[in-house]
């Protein structure tokens, strides 16, 4: 990490007082602003809670937001909830890491994207539903599932001027 | 902004609001609920507000979003208010022909509004939309009118008035009894009755904590974050109310991490109430101080179990403590603890204000009140219902749901999540509540309702729902994290065709020793997936043992693909989304399915607009 990058980290650490209470709030916090937990920053927080630091890689191990390597640029969330099972998640999932060339879930090689399966994300309305950083992309089909990685892809600079053609249909995409 | 200081002074404020509210001002809301949110309904609010810029019409027309109305599968949703002109599907290219229309005498615009499939009629108002009509939105009603974020909104439809009622009026035993009297039941899943629970803390000696959990862990299931994202000045309300008969002055919400706008709101709202002299150290000028704090998850499913949650606001991992002692004696750092729903907290102000009798004559003799569900799956009207208890499953999904899409048949319901079951096609007269839902396997849980049709595998499901608990079991204690863990090993290989019959007993045995010797209920229920789908669909298990064969296509190593030759076009659209080059065959011409290279996934059957890819199971060959 760099100095700066310890900074930032110290600076989250100030905003908290240390009653072990806070503990998980600043691993949220930590993860929020690195995208995962460094070493450095897990022993730093032990010193600060006056915690053995196995108290918490307990914590970071155990829930599921934490992850204790880096992610990837875009956070491409595979609901895996039971109405989204129901209506062909696991085939969609399938189909995201064949087309990022993923073996299971986890960050491409040149860690443009970290794919996850979470629990649900409580769009069951619109099921199967992926989660890409912020954006809800709904009712997804194996067929729109490169035109919504397209969207998020680093390309050549001529390619993304003629984007937009989404995820709208399958034949128009790969064609 | 006021701090009120007094109940008059509340009440003179809100007559104040209502006073400088015009009636006739036309008023565009906007559902930005996390469905229609995702389905593009900032975008629709961004074409009104331009639009109405545009024609200089910002002053004497309102724009607001709102929270869920619940009918997800139609959204983005809207109402023209003060007609109630209910407008479903809309774009924000239908921006100005919606603004034409209100600003020229509102006529409603017809291709907007919600067409009955059976009758094909044109609705105007929400509640003449069959989806609506047999709901009792008792908590979810203001859902649609308020903005979230506006606590005014909220006085505006009576908000509040519980609260000061409450502390003028009555003593703190006495809202203890007349929850009691009303017959509300938790409405996280066990259905304890709350006023029970209240009393017992109130022996208890203080300081008591309070918490509203709202860690809405089963997939399926999305009221409670509706709620808490929609109108969460109504749970902030119930908690107060339920601090001051309990003589509490800390609480918590408890959030998952996977709703964000849900905590937003929920922080906004507790600001306000704080602002407004409604919430903090003198609240309405009666000395009684109550803080709320949001506590954010941090994804584990299990922290949905009371004692879990408690460890997991301490800072610890979330693993479940054995009870007695339960945390209505020692909670919350040891301390006597009362832990309620997001909706449950939410049913107090309106037990107040209309009376535990009124509510109490909801419903059926054991489960008062209203429940809201989360109907998704297979089904056409997808999104959230609010119903009184008692209510059958046929009117559920033939009347609120609108029936199975694509005339398939119904199948099962699953209730109540990862802990509920499999209810078949059969039962669909039972009526819905506690006790008839845990006399058939299943339980109310949290309320999600999944739908499903023949297309289901339900051995497929059952390790579904293994696979999620084995996942999510803490760990803590043997018979949950090894259960889990044998009971998914032996779905797969029945999934797979490597089951054997004497596998069917073994998972009941299974079944009942987890049911038995778990330390907390996700250990306890974890089986009844398993349990209910062997009670309900033994064939379909015995068919995947016996003839290698799956039902319901679903099961990969069960199924095949095959091109039907005479209704092949050689479109080729085929080709292009195969997974591993498996179809052969040139452009114009009938294809083939090579089945050794074929991986099944079921794209091509996506894809193929002639409908000629088929799927087949055993010897079996069907359209599917």
């Amino acid at each position: 990490m760099t100095e700066t990058e310890l900074q930032q980290a110290d600076s989250i650490l100030g905003q908290f007082n240390d009653r072990r209470a806070n503990l998980i709030a600043i691993l949220q916090d930590i993860q929020e602003r690195f995208y995962y937990l460094p070493q450095e920053v897990l022993a730093r927080v032990a010193r600060k809670l006056r915690i053995p630091l196995t108290d918490v890689y307990q914590v970071a191990t155990f829930y599921r937001c934490f992850s204790l390597v880096p992610r990837g640029r875009h956070q491409v969330q595979v609901c895996m909830g039971t109405a989204c099972h129901v209506r062909g998640a696991p085939r969609v999932l399938d189909r995201i890491l064949t087309d990022l060339r993923l073996a299971e879930p986890g960050t491409t090689r040149d860690r443009q994207f970290t794919v996850l399966t979470v629990r649900c994300v409580g769009c069951c309305g619109l099921a199967p539903v992926v989660r890409v950083d912020n954006h809800t992309h709904p009712h997804l089909t194996q067929a729109k599932v490169r035109g919504v990685l397209n969207r998020y892809r680093l390309k050549p600079a001529a390619e993304a001027a003629s984007e937009e053609t989404g995820d709208r249909d399958a034949t128009a995409q790969v064609g | 902004m006021p701090r009120l200081k007094s109940v008059e002074e509340l009440e003179t404020f809100r007559a104040g609001l209502l006073a400088a509210r015009d009636a006739r001002r036309p008023c565009l809301t906007v559902c930005a609920g996390s469905g229609c949110t995702a389905a593009g309904a900032h975008d629709v609010l961004d074409g009104l507000r331009k639009e109405l810029a545009r024609h200089g019409l910002e002053k004497t027309i309102d724009v607001k979003s709102t929270g869920c109305h619940g009918f997800c599968e139609r959204g983005p949703l809207m109402i023209v208010w003060p007609e109630g002109t209910f407008y479903n599907q809309v774009t924000a290219s239908d921006a100005k022909t919606i603004v034409d229309s209100v600003s020229n005498g509102h006529v409603p615009v017809e291709k907007l509004l919600y067409r009955d499939p059976v009758t094909g009629q044109r609705v105007v108002r929400e509640e003449e939309v069959p989806f609506y009509a047999r709901q009792q939105r008792v908590l979810f009603g203001n859902n649609g009118r308020i903005d979230p974020k506006n606590i005014e909104d909220y006085l505006n439809v009576g908000g509040y008035r519980a609260l000061g009622h409450a502390l003028t009026t009555m003593e703190p035993g006495q809202i203890v009894d007349a929850v009691t009297r009303s017959g509300l039941r938790g409405r996280g899943g066990a259905g304890f009755p709350t006023g029970v629970k209240w009393r017992v803390c109130r022996t208890n000696p203080a300081p008591r904590y309070l918490i509203c959990n709202g860690d809405e862990g089963d997939p399926g299931a999305f009221m409670d974050r509706s709620l808490l994202e929609g109108n969460p000045h109504s749970v902030v309300e119930g908690m107060i109310i339920g601090a001051f008969a309990l003589e509490v002055q800390e609480a918590y919400v408890y959030v998952r991490a996977e709703y964000p706008l849900a905590c937003e709101h929920l922080r906004a709202a507790i600001d306000q109430a704080e602002e407004y002299g409604l919430l903090g150290d003198d609240i309405l000028g009666t000395g009684m101080k109550l803080h709320i704090h949001v506590v954010k998850g941090a994804g584990a499913f299990v922290c949905g179990e009371e004692t879990a949650l408690i460890a997991s606001i301490e800072g610890r991992v979330g693993e479940p403590a054995p009870r007695p002692p339960y945390p209505a004696q020692k909670g919350l750092w040891g301390r006597p603890t009362i832990i309620n729903n997001v909706k449950t907290w939410a049913s107090v102000p309106v037990i107040i204000n209309r009376g535990p009798e009124w509510y109490a004559n909801i419903g059926t003799e054991k489960s008062k009140g209203t429940m809201v569900f989360s109907l998704v799956g297979k089904i056409n009207n997808t999104g959230l219902v609010e119903v009184p208890m008692g209510i059958t499953l046929r009117e559920m999904i033939y009347d609120i749901g609108g029936g199975i899409p694509g005339g398939k048949e119904l199948k099962a319901i699953q209730i109540g999540g990862p802990s509920g079951g499999c209810i078949p096609a059969s039962l669909i007269d039972l009526p819905i509540d506690y006790e008839r839902l845990t006399e058939a396997g299943s339980m109310m849980g949290s309320g999600g309702m999944v739908v499903m049709d023949e297309n289901t595998c339900m051995v497929d499901v059952a390790r579904y729902f293994m696979e999620f608990l084995e996942d999510e079991s803490c760990g803590q204690c043997f018979p949950c994290r090894k259960g889990t863990q044998r009971m998914r090993q032996i779905l797969t290989r029945i999934c797979a065709g490597n089951g054997v019959e004497e596998d069917l007993p073994l998972l009941e045995d299974l079944g009942w020793l987890m049911k038995q010797a778990s330390l907390c209920a996700l250990g306890q229920t974890a089986a009844n997936p398993v349990l209910t789908t062997l009670r309900y669909f033994r064939d379909e298990y015995l068919a995947h043992i016996r003839e290698r064969c799956c039902p319901a296509k679903v099961c990969r190593e069960l199924i095949f693909y095959e091109i039907e030759p005479t209704l092949c076009d050689g479109c080729h659209a085929c080709v292009h989304v195969c997974a591993g080059q498996g179809i052969l065959g040139e452009k114009g011409k009938v294809h083939t399915i090579d089945r050794a290279k074929c991986t099944r996934c079921g794209a091509c059957l996506e894809v193929c607009q002639p409908k000629a890819v088929r799927v087949g199971t055993g010897e079996l060959v069907c359209q599917n």
